[in-house]
C-alpha cells in the first residue's frame, strides 16, 4: 500500500496530477446539478408568481 | 426507413431524450474508469523506455494523453455544431455548441496541468515555451473566449452566430497542436518531446490510455448533455412545454 501511495518517490507528481483532475471533474459535475435545481427553482417561482398575480 | 432528424432539433424532444441518455453514460463512465485506473496503477510495468527510462511518474500518461485528446476532439465538436447551427439556422446545434465548449476548456485545463506535472519530474521545468504546449495554451484560450464572447452578447441569437463564427476560425489550431505533436519531421522540431508512435507504446499502457480516453469520452457526454438540458431550460422557460412540465413536476 505504502508502495503504491509513494509511485517510486514521485507521489506529489503523481498524485498533483491525478489530484487535480478529479477535483476539477467533480466541481463541473457538481456545479452542473446545482445549476439544474436552480433553474428548477427559479422556474417555479416564475409559475406561482404568475398564477397568483392571475387569481387577484 | 427513413428517419425525420431535423425532429430532434427540436429543443423540446431533445430534452426529455438527453435526460434519459444521461444515467447510461454515467454507468460507462464509471465502469470504464474503474477499469483504465486499475489496469494503469497495477497492471503495467514501473518504467517506460529503455535507456533513460521514465519512471513512476510517466503513469500521469494515462489522464494527461486522454485529456489532450479530449480537448482538440471536443474543440472539433464544438465547430461541427456551430456550422451546423450557421448553415441550418437550428437552434439546438447552436445549444450543442454552447454545452460542448466548458467541458473542453475543461479538458484543455488538465492537460495543460497534468503535462505540467509530467514535465517537471521528465525535463525538469514545470513550462516552456515549446510549440505543442504554447498552441495548447491557445486552445485554452479559445475556449475561454467563445464562451466569454458569447456571455457578453445580450441579444442570444447574435450571440449564437458571433460565437459560432469565433468558434470556426479558431479550428486552425487544432491541426497546429496535433502536428507540434506528431511531428511529420523530427529534425526540424523542437527535440523535447518524441514522437508518440502508438505502436512502440507497451500494449498494457495503451490498453489503459484507451480505456481512459473512452471513459473522458463518455463523461463529456454525459456532463455535456446535463449542461444541454439546462441551456434548453433557461433559453425556453416562456415555452409551454417547460410548463407543462414544471406543473407535472409539481403535481407529483
Amino acid at each position: 500500500m505504502s508502495d503504491f501511495l509513494s509511485q517510486g518517490g514521485y507521489a506529489f507528481f503523481v498524485w498533483g496530477a491525478y489530484g487535480m483532475v478529479a477535483l476539477v471533474l467533480v466541481a463541473e459535475v457538481l456545479q452542473l446539478r446545482l445549476q439544474q435545481r436552480t433553474i428548477w427553482a427559479r422556474l417555479g417561482r416564475l409559475a406561482r408568481l404568475s398564477q397568483s398575480s392571475r387569481s387577484e | 426507413m427513413t428517419l425525420n432528424w431535423f425532429k430532434f432539433a427540436s429543443p423540446a424532444t431533445f430534452y426529455p431524450l438527453a435526460g434519459r441518455l444521461i444515467p447510461p453514460f454515467w454507468i460507462l463512465t464509471g465502469v470504464l474508469l474503474v477499469i483504465g485506473l486499475y489496469w494503469g496503477f497495477f497492471q503495467t510495468p514501473d518504467q517506460l523506455g529503455g535507456s533513460n527510462a521514465q519512471k513512476e511518474y510517466y503513469r500521469i500518461i494515462f489522464v494527461h494523453v486522454p485529456a489532450a485528446w479530449m480537448s482538440m476532439w471536443l474543440y472539433v465538436v464544438l465547430v461541427f455544431w456551430a456550422a451546423l447551427g450557421l448553415v441550418f439556422n437550428t437552434r439546438l446545434s447552436f445549444m450543442m455548441a454552447n454545452a460542448v465548449a466548458p467541458t473542453g476548456a475543461v479538458f484543455t485545463f488538465l492537460a495543460l496541468w497534468t503535462g505540467a506535472f509530467w514535465g517537471r519530474p521528465s525535463w525538469g521545468t514545470y513550462w516552456d515555451w515549446d510549440p505543442r504546449l504554447t498552441s495548447e495554451l491557445v486552445l485554452f484560450f479559445l475556449y475561454i473566449g467563445y464562451i466569454a464572447l458569447h456571455a457578453a452578447i445580450d441579444d442570444t441569437r447574435r450571440a449564437d452566430r458571433a460565437s459560432a463564427l469565433l468558434a470556426i476560425v479558431g479550428l486552425v489550431m487544432v491541426p497546429v497542436i496535433y502536428w507540434s505533436i506528431n511531428c511529420p519531421d523530427p529534425t526540424q522540431c523542437a527535440a523535447l518531446h518524441q514522437r508518440s508512435g502508438l505502436g512502440k507504446i507497451e500494449s498494457n499502457i495503451l490498453f489503459s490510455m484507451l480505456t481512459m480516453t473512452l471513459a473522458f469520452w463518455m463523461y463529456s457526454f454525459a456532463t455535456s448533455l446535463m449542461r444541454l438540458r439546462a441551456i434548453i431550460l433557461r433559453r425556453e422557460a416562456e415555452a409551454s412545454w417547460v410548463q407543462e412540465l414544471l406543473n407535472r413536476e409539481r403535481s407529483r
